[in-house]
């Protein structure tokens, strides 16, 4: 065994992980679990402010609150801006670039680097956002964006808008990658006995299920294209992957040709599905056409393999779960099944989720696991290239799934502290842990592709 | 009318003269003296009874003997007992126990009948089983942590649960692989799996044709114990069998 590496994450930034890569190398080894040093090293977050929109019709405000509320917590959980908190930016409201005092936002305290404004009516049943962003220190130039929104008027749509507003920001302001708000999280909710798929938006809202089997299903994955979530639902029979469409609102016919499978995973490019499978009675990674045909093994070990998860950058890598050697551990391979590596060095190491920049694994650890032994099991993130490992998590109960954002920016995981399980999503640095679930077995959180 | 009644008489009486006189032919070594009786070895005794004489199925009944001048009392199905004692029993299907008594003075033997009421007698096709008497006999075997070795107690569990599966062959059976709260949840579905199939290659082993069973995992998604102590994880790490119906 290699000397340990104990790396910890100063409060850097996500941006810092993904562009400044090299700089991982130069993290300091550390014998101590959790060490924070400075704030904002590596990477400057940009200072945005996010006006209180206008209201420019009698019926907006109920509507307008949501809308202010839903962008500023977009942008703020964006993880790339220095937010002009609310009792900071002055308080006005201007409706449009005519009625915006850019030097008033520029100034302390505000500060801001970049003003977020417009107005928001509700008029015929119909809901009209105007939203512009400016630059506050280029007065000669200052209109970066100006938007218009027009959706039936609800409160689902001013969240909607609202969104859509802040991933245009977002994308804007951060280096071209979009933003993540529109985006959703499918998860396991246990009710009354059984445990069936759910979606919520990615801030926790609109919690809904979508299967109604009265059994368990497991391991939802989301299609690329956001068109089906596979997941894996206990029959008659044991365990099979089916497949729920989105588009129809049901679950539709899938051939799921081998024995007992289990933790489907998309390819990248939606092609592909690499899946756990007991056709031999031992759980091996096989992989199939994403309409179940073309069914092949990949590994041959003795032992449970499962939780597969494709590297989405080329699609011809997979991580897994694998007990061949005792106690779980993270490896990665080729997609035939070819170039095997161990990834983690002991422990109980499980359900690895591929960044989608391809450079690092996240995966639950329980560096300590033995019998008798009470350690923690939390949430940490891997650079492949390098093996080096930073711990997300700390002393927070018992984490798992980690699933990252489509940005790379967020990671959404399980976490049992002392009740049932809960989903919370945290930026890919550990920083900003928001619970996004209240009410008790919840797990196995999947971010969706877009 | 009288004549041929006469001849007929005559004839008979000279049949049976000789055959008097071949008889008494053959006899003429005179006959070998009975056995002596055993003066100081009395036969031996017995008496068996079964209380009671009916049982439902999965009840037990208790056998009660007693002999006497025997020097070798033996039960069949039980081997060789004490002279006189008591034994509980909980046979499947109605059965005839068959004492025998042997001694210096000969041997005796006495039977008790019980009977097991229709539902646990196997049938020769179609065998229905109460699951409760399955339960009783066929158990489940248990695995250390993150483990899906047979131990070797679970190794003599699942023996005596081949056997009797072997003894019932029309019965199809499901094994659960359990496991306990720790861990991922999806990474126990696949152990589970592995538990599952160890404890279906021993029933294999042990004579059980492998269509017969099939294998589900539950991983840790059905507890038999909730509680967070390595009494109760090692509750939950089990194959567990239950009837295929």
């Amino acid at each position: 065994m290699r000397p340990r590496k104990r790396t910890s994450l100063p409060h850097s930034r996500v941006l810092f992980l993904i562009f400044l890569l090299p700089a991982l190398g130069c993290w300091k080894a550390s014998a101590q679990d959790w060490v924070r040093t400075g704030t904002n090293l590596g990477a400057a977050r940009i200072r945005l402010a996010a006006a209180d929109f206008n209201p420019s019709s009698p019926d907006a405000p109920a509507l307008k609150t949501t809308f202010d509320n839903t962008l500023y917590n977009d942008l703020n959980s964006a993880g790339i801006f220095d937010m002009v908190s609310k009792s900071m930016a002055p308080p006005v409201m201007p409706a449009s670039p005519q009625q915006i005092n850019l030097a008033q936002w520029a100034a302390a305290p505000a500060n801001a680097a970049f003003v977020a404004f417009g107005s928001i009516a509700a008029t015929g049943g119909r809901l009209a956002v105007y939203g512009w962003l400016f630059d506050a220190k280029n007065p000669d130039s200052p209109q970066i964006l100006g938007k218009q929104y027009n959706e039936a008027a609800s409160q689902d749509n001013a969240r909607l808008i609202a969104h859509r507003f802040a991933d245009e920001i977002i994308t804007r302001l951060g280096g071209g990658i979009p933003g993540i708000a529109e985006t959703h999280v499918y998860y396991i909710a246990a009710r009354g006995g059984n445990k069936e798929v759910w979606q919520m938006d990615y801030d926790g809202q609109g919690q809904h299920p979508l299967t109604h089997l009265g059994t368990i299903s497991l391991s939802p994955r989301a299609s690329p294209d956001n068109d089906r979530i596979a997941f894996a639902s206990l029959g008659r029979q044991g365990w099979s992957i089916r497949m729920y469409s989105l588009v129809l609102g049901r679950v539709v016919s899938f051939a799921s040709v081998v024995g007992n499978t289990l933790s489907p995973a998309w390819s990248s490019d939606g092609a592909k599905l690499a899946f756990s499978a007991s056709r031999s009675g031992d759980p091996e990674i096989y992989t199939s056409d994403a309409n179940g045909a073309n069914v092949k093994q990949v590994t041959t070990f003795r032992g449970p393999d499962v939780s597969p998860t494709w590297n989405p950058k080329t699609n011809s890598q997979i991580a897994w779960c694998s007990g061949r050697t005792g106690l779980p551990q993270i490896y990665i391979m080729s997609s035939d099944g070819t170039g095997v590596q161990r990834m983690t060095d002991g422990g109980y190491a499980t359900s690895p989720s591929w960044s989608p920049n391809g450079q690092f694994l996240a995966f639950a650890w329980n560096r300590k696991y033995g019998p008798g032994a009470p350690g923690g099991q939390d949430i940490y993130i891997m650079d492949i290239a390098s093996k080096r490992w930073t711990q997300l998590t700390h002393d927070a109960g018992r984490q798992d799934f980690p699933s990252w954002s489509p940005d790379g920016r967020h990671i959404v995981f399980q976490r049992e502290n002392g009740g049932g399980a809960e989903i919370w999503t945290m930026l890919s640095d550990g920083t900003e842990q928001h619970r996004l679930t209240q009410s008790g077995g919840n797990s196995m959180p999947n971010w969706s592709w877009k | 009318m009288k004549t041929p009644h006469h001849r007929h008489f005559a004839s008979l009486i000279a049949v049976a003269t000789l055959a008097l006189a071949a008889g008494c032919h053959k006899k003429a070594v005179p006959p070998p003296p009975p056995p002596p009786p055993a003066a100081t070895s009395p036969a031996p005794t017995a008496t068996i009874t079964v209380t009671p004489s009916s049982i439902d199925p999965g009840g037990s009944a208790v056998l009660a003997w007693r002999t006497t001048d025997a020097t070798d009392v033996s039960i069949d199905g039980l081997g060789t007992v004490n002279p006189y004692g008591t034994q509980k029993v909980t046979p499947t299907q109605s059965t005839t126990y068959h004492l025998v008594a042997r001694g210096p003075g000969g041997s005796t033997d006495a039977t008790a009948n019980l009977t097991v009421t229709a539902a646990a007698a196997p049938a020769p096709v179609g065998e229905t089983m109460n699951e409760q008497i399955f339960e009783q006999n066929v158990k489940p075997a248990f695995f250390d942590y993150d483990s899906y070795e047979i131990r070797p107690d679970a190794q003599t569990v699942l023996a005596q649960d081949a056997s009797f599966l072997a003894a019932h062959p029309t019965l199809k059976v499901v094994v659960g692989g359990y496991c306990d709260d720790r861990g991922s949840a999806e990474y126990n579905l696949a152990l589970g799996e592995n538990r599952a199939n160890a404890a279906k290659q021993a029933l294999v082993n042990g004579g059980v044709s492998p269509d017969r069973v099939r294998t589900v995992s539950y991983g840790k998604e059905k507890q038999f114990c909730t509680q967070d102590n390595e009494a109760c994880w090692q509750q939950n790490r089990r194959a567990g069998f239950s009837l295929d119906q």
